[in-house]
């Protein structure tokens, strides 16, 4: 046993000594990685500003984070990503102290400390019925001196104790059919109100303190309803019939049901369009919308409807709001260009507007989606109102006295895709001399810097270097820099906004709601789907821009029609946009660009056609000519095939010279019964290779596989796609293929028995690497397979190449018969993964590390020597000396080489790795609800001086050894002359 | 004798294939399970059937119910460029039904039928506009077509050698068939060159291939890492060789020896071209002694 540790600890030792070039130290955090932390859109927001202290908002929103923010900055004051099935579905407060959370549909409740964050509680909720969830609080009510919550979820109710989530009841609604959709507390009973198809009633009466059923009533309405039920106040209810003319009121007092109906038409004369009762909660009144006319309506004690408000074109309601004893607010919005009128409106009060205020607001926000108000003491004691609204794009702002107090972006926590963009080149007449301010600054820096390189620093200038180095304006500058270090990030978010973010900071250059997206009557569902690169200009960069082209879809389905928007990179102005004709299943950047540098796309339909983009005779010439070698494949998982396919003529049947007719050249059909596609990866189309051949340490050369045409693909047995755990080794297997998409050749093909998804992988040069869980070992694996090309294995004599007899000049085609070996090998490891990527960088010379986004939302770089298939147990001193290490059966986790060190990208969903201009260097943005980026030196910066390499020092170095040459030189001449006199 | 008589209708098949103008090529599968088994040669005598008789051009039939062993054969199908498919030859190979259920080919050969006049024409035009030469097979062998067809094309100028030359990889799982890799058998280099066949026949070859089982991650022991052999040997890396540890120390002692034999060489020189002898007594004397002596030599 003491020798296993000593093992261990040898091993670990080795480990850290290979290791030791990829940590970070304290002060070098923040140089050159950013990290940005976002929430998502908004759901739910409620203030929490009645005690003197900290001012708060608690909000919970559609990326499921439960988040408490600042209220005077905007700023995080603690948060929790909940996990991507977890979603929020209630949020209030209970006990004043508790921030109280539903999730999951209703079958977690969930209990957080309202100052720090910590979980207090945590309740699971079992039911066995899928239904709507509700959490609802109730003032006062008390069962055995326990503050009780009651919660709807899973065709179940809940009386949960505040203090300790303990459940103190439950009463089933799982047989009774009942679609619940309120809960009513009334002194010491409580109601729960609902229907059974769309007009049978029921109302059950509960006994608060045992959840006894009390009562059961039911009516059958003389229509059937529409939408939801809205309760108005503690006994009454409001709906609309199905045909949307007629309000239901509904009154359960004391446990009996009365209804009464009323036209619409009574209510507001000429409206057309279709009601709508909106969903918020204003006590005595409900908000319904007709036309562009927004009707507040008071259900009066005799259940009459009268009409209180009209108002016109206002966009969004806020819930109530209690001001003081019987005095209710509301606010509401209109829209006037990009004006935006802000009224906070008494309930009762027709004309008694408590708030006007109109705000200018940055059109790329878009409409505004959400508003909750909350109101304080002005100084004059009187009321204030601050809203705090959610846009379009997701962002969340807040208004006080007419003025945005902050904002925040939290569009960029659902990025959907990213591409990069060059920065514009240095031209004359921008000064590089005006980043350094003055000779006097600059001096000062160097001597500081100087300071801390020779160990004579006091702590201050310690912070002051720190500070020094961490707003250098040389990084975050709008010019291309010598390294390649300086980009612009461009990201797509689920709002359909368009996002430049500058690599050396990480903040917003320019944002573009895209227009075309919008929603709007034709597009109603719209979706971002893509970003590509559309012109990238090498040949004129001094005076084009580089553009990106946006794809984009008006519905959730593969039939919507489509839209294709063009961004300028530089400015963020949309080029130009269209509506297309035909369906988008496929976009294909094709390897050609024409003499604008606008790079060839084929857009493959639904209907079997390709269309050419750019639309310019010059891409159909260019097209033409490479005609016969364009090829592509098509997935398709739920069918379990793969196809491949090649261009064939002009589209028949229509005339459109852009069209293109297409036939399929192979497919791979899986069988159903053994082998569902659950993963496919491709090589990225940039990556560099340098080195074709690969020397072994015998000096025998293998020739690596590479080819851009390769597809891995990974199937899994069909009952061992479920969660790990339900299915046994037995039934699951994973079947992995490496495919050549030209032909259609399977290259490679191999089981792993007793292995299941979830896949994740990547696909490199010539290797790829996977992750997967092993149940037989109860383990997650990570295997690699290496390709190697057998064809030009014979050119190994120098002899051959002397006379040039070998064929590595001779063109590759898809269409030889592929010799190809492969070797592969498994590892343990770890973590589960949520995303992996490799380093990629500008030739390929570099080292390859994975990065791998592990379960704790942090980035891991290892480097890929470990996933050698050739390591063995006691490598030979040949083997040392070419860097293969010692065989072990589970792949390392070195805490230092986390890239994300001390960070969380918080929901990690995707690594994006960048080539920079310096061979050394890959940059690497990851995304998620946070943001991360940051630079990686995989074989450490060979190329180039470190940041904090002194300049000043090396000069100081310099002139001193002048000095003392000159000095010594003439000492020396003064000691020879003397001797000569002697 | 077995082999001896295996061998024996191998070579027959063989003429006779070619007797008809066909060149089926058996390659049986490379499968070792099979090899350990050893009845091989017996079983397969006993339903061996010389292929001609069973060309036909319905897609499949059942020679024999045997629980374990039975025949069935399956139709390629061809077209040239865009064309229909029609039918260009027959598998027939062995189902093997195992013990626990699972279903396997064997020994799969290949006739393919003889292209007719129109089809030679067929492919002389494809040869021209270097177009596609397609061919598929049913999914699944036992109910053809299975699913769906499994496609797989070549550009038909890859194709001609000296006859036409064609190379079948059938994957397949159980009785599926999940892809085919179909082409010439060695190099098709770009660009193509438009080369008309001698003969139009094909010369077929035809490999079954299953599924690898990957090798599984390493398993150590407790003890396999842990005895006295397995530390020294992971402490060796860390222990250097002389050279590597006091490099430091014995470059600049070179240097000094290096400095001290250049000096004693020169020293030598020196003395003829000074006043010979009396230096050289005089240098073990005092340094005050040294400098007037040598600066009378200058003087001079």
């Amino acid at each position: 046993m003491a020798m296993a540790i000593r093992v261990f600890l040898l091993l670990l030792l080795f480990l850290s000594s290979t290791n030791i070039g990829y940590s970070l130290f304290e002060d070098q955090v923040g140089l050159m990685d950013w990290h940005q932390q976002y929430i998502g859109k908004v759901k739910h927001a409620l203030f929490h500003t009645q005690k003197t202290g900290r001012k708060r908002v608690l909000v919970s929103t559609e990326e499921n984070v439960v988040a408490s923010l600042d209220l005077r900055h905007g700023e995080i004051f603690w948060r929790h990503v909940l996990g991507t099935d977890d979603v929020v579905d209630g949020l209030d407060i209970a006990l004043g102290k508790y921030v109280i959370t539903l999730s999951s549909d209703g079958s977690i409740l969930r209990a957080w400390n309202l100052p720090d964050g910590q979980m207090v509680w945590e309740t699971s909720l079992q039911g066995s019925k899928q239904s709507k969830s509700i959490l609802y609080i109730p003032k006062n009510l008390k069962a055995d001196k326990d503050d009780l919550i009651l919660v709807f979820g899973k065709g179940c109710l809940y009386a949960v104790s505040g203090i300790d989530g303990e459940v103190l009841w439950r009463k089933d609604f799982a047989g009774e059919s009942i679609e619940v959709s309120r809960i009513i507390q009334s002194t010491d009973k409580i109601y729960v109100a609902g229907f059974v198809g769309s007009s049978k009633f029921y109302v059950y009466g509960l006994n608060a303190d045992t959840g006894e059923l009390l009562k059961n009533d039911h009516t059958i309405l003389p229509c059937d309803t529409f939408g939801e039920l809205l309760s108005v106040s503690g006994d009454k209810f409001v709906v609309l019939d199905k045909m949307r003319s007629k309000i239901l009121t509904i009154n359960i007092k004391n446990g009996e049901i009365s209804y009464k109906q009323k036209p619409i038409s009574d209510l507001i004369k000429d409206s057309s369009g279709q009601a709508v009762i909106l969903p918020s909660r204003l006590p005595e009144l409900f908000a319904l919308r007709i036309d562009s006319h927004l009707l507040t309506i008071k259900v009066t004690n005799e259940d009459d409807l009268v009409l209180v408000d009209k108002i016109n074109n206002a966009a969004v309601v806020s819930d109530a709001l209690s001001i003081s004893e019987g005095q209710h607010a509301f606010a509401f919005i209109q829209h006037e260009g990009s004006n935006i009128h802000l009224f906070v409106k008494d309930i009762n009060d027709r004309n008694g507007e408590l708030l006007k205020e109109s705000i200018i607001i940055d059109h790329q926000r878009g409409n505004i989606e959400r508003i909750f108000i909350n109101n304080y003491v002005r100084t004059d004691r009187s009321y204030g109102f601050r809203a705090l609204m959610v846009m379009e794009d997701h962002s969340l702002l807040l208004i006080q006295q007419g003025e945005i107090v902050w904002s925040r972006e939290d569009g960029l926590a659902s990025v959907v895709d990213v591409t990069t963009s060059e920065l514009p080149v240095e031209k004359e007449g921008v000064s590089v001399a005006k980043v350094e301010q003055n000779l006097f600054e600059w001096l000062k820096g160097h001597v500081l810097k100087l300071k801390g390189t020779l160990m004579i620093a006091s702590p201050e200038d310690v912070v002051a270097i720190q500070a020094l180095r961490l707003r250098s304006s040389e990084k975050s500058k709008m010019t291309r820099d010598h390294n390649g270090f300086r980009k612009l990030l461009i990201v797509l978010t689920r709002a359909r906004k368009v996002f430049a973010l500058h690599t050396g900071d990480g903040r917003i250059v320019w944002s573009i709601l895209l227009h075309t997206l919008r929603k709007t009557e034709v597009c109603e569902h719209p979706v971002g789907l893509n970003i590509y690169q559309w012109q990238v200009p090498h040949h004129h960069a001094l005076d084009e821009n580089p553009s990106i082209v946006v794809v984009g879809r008006c519905g959730p389905g593969l039939a919507a029609p489509a839209v294709l928007s063009f961004i300028d990179a530089y400015t963020g102005k949309e080029l130009n946009s269209l509506r297309l004709a035909h369906t988008i299943a496929q976009v294909i950047p094709l390897p050609y660009t024409d003499s604008t540098e606008q790079r060839l796309h084929l857009i493959i339909d639904i209907d079997q056609h390709a269309y050419l983009y750019p639309r310019t005779p010059e891409a159909i010439d260019i097209l033409q000519h490479e005609f016969s070698n364009v090829y592509w494949y098509s997935v398709e998982a739920d069918n379990g095939v793969v196809r491949g396919h090649a261009l064939k003529s002009n589209c028949i049947h229509k005339m459109d010279e852009y069209c293109f007719d297409f036939r399929d050249l192979w497919s791979i059909v899986f069988p159903f019964e053994s082998e569902k596609i659950i993963a496919t990866v491709t090589r990225k189309s940039k990556e560099v290779v340098h080195t074709q051949a690969k020397v072994m340490t015998d000096y025998d050369v293998m020739y690596k596989y590479v080819s851009n045409n390769i597809l891995f693909v990974a199937n899994a047995a069909p009952k061992a796609m479920g969660e790990i755990g339900t299915a046994t080794p037995e039934e699951a297997w994973l079947v992995i293929y490496i495919i050549d998409t030209v032909t259609g050749r399977i290259l490679h093909r191999m089981t792993h028995h007793g292995c299941q998804g979830p896949v994740r992988a990547v696909f490199s040069e010539n290797w790829v690497v996977y992750h997967y869980f092993n149940l037989r070992a109860h383990r997650y694996e990570m295997s690699v397979i290496e390709v190697y090309d057998q064809s030009r294995a014979d050119n190994k004599d120098v002899w051959k190449f002397v006379l040039g007899k070998h064929n590595l000049t001779s063109p590759m085609s898809s269409y030889y018969r592929p010799e190809v070996t492969t070797k592969s090998q498994s590892y343990f490891f770890t973590h589960s993964v949520k995303a992996i990527d490799v380093t990629l960088t500008s030739k390929g010379i570099t080292s390859k590390q994975l990065l791998i986004g592990t379960i704790g939302d942090q980035v891991l770089a290892l480097d890929k020597r470990f996933l050698d298939p050739r390591r063995t147990l006691n490598p030979s001193q040949a083997e040392k000396e070419e860097g293969i290490i010692p065989l072990t059966d589970s792949l390392p986790i070195v805490s230092q080489s986390y890239i994300t060190h001390s960070l969380k990208v918080e929901g990690l969903r995707g690594i994006v790795t960048v080539p920079a201009k310096l061979e050394s260097t890959s940059l690497v943005f990851a995304y998620g609800v946070d943001l991360f980026f940051t630079q990686i030196a995989p074989s450490r910066t060979y190329d180039s001086l470190t940041e904090d390499f002194s300049n000043a020092l090396l000069l100081l170095t310099i002139v001193a050894l002048v000095a003392a040459i000159f000095v010594t030189w003439v000492l020396s001449e003064r000691k020879d002359l003397q001797e000569k006199w002697k | 004798m077995g082999v001896l008589f295996f061998r024996w209708v191998l070579v027959l098949t063989l003429l006779l294939t070619c007797a008809l103008g066909f060149q089926s090529d058996e390659l049986l599968l490379d499968d070792e399970e099979f090899g350990i088994e050893g009845g091989r040669s017996s079983s397969f005598q006993s339903d061996s059937l010389p292929p001609s008789t069973a060309a036909t051009s319905t897609s499949r039939k059942r020679f024999s119910e045997s629980a374990s062993d039975s025949k069935i054969q399956f139709t390629l199908q061809h077209a040239f460029g865009d064309s229909d498919f029609s039918d260009a030859g027959n598998f027939s190979a062995r189902l093997k039904t195992w013990s626990h259920g699972g279903q396997t080919l064997t020994k799969l050969r290949f006739k393919r039928d003889p292209l007719t006049d129109v089809e030679q024409k067929n492919f002389q035009e494809l040869l021209r506009g270097d177009d596609f030469y397609r061919i598929r097979l049913p999914s699944n062998v036992l109910s053809p077509p299975g699913r769906e067809y499994i496609i797989s094309s070549v550009k038909s100028r890859c194709l001609p050698g000296d006859g036409l030359e064609e190379h079948f990889v059938i994957h397949m799982e159980g009785v599926n068939v999940l892809a085919v890799n179909y082409g010439a058998p060695g190099a098709c280099p770009y660009p193509r060159q438009l080369k008309l066949p001698a003969k139009w026949s094909f010369k077929s070859h035809t490999v079954l291939k299953n599924s690898e089982q990957a090798p599984r991650a390493p398993i150590f022991a407790e003890d396999a890492l842990g005895g006295e052999e397995g530390d020294g040997e992971v402490l060796k890396p860390i222990e250097r060789s002389f050279w590597a540890k006091y490099w430091m120390y014995l470059i600049p002692l070179g240097l000094i020896v290096m400095n001290a034999v250049t000096q004693a060489m020169n020293m030598p020189e020196e003395q003829p071209g000074g006043q010979p002898g009396a230096p050289a007594q005089q240098q073990p004397g005092s340094a005050v002694q040294r400098g007037p002596s040598s600066g009378a030599v200058r003087r001079r």
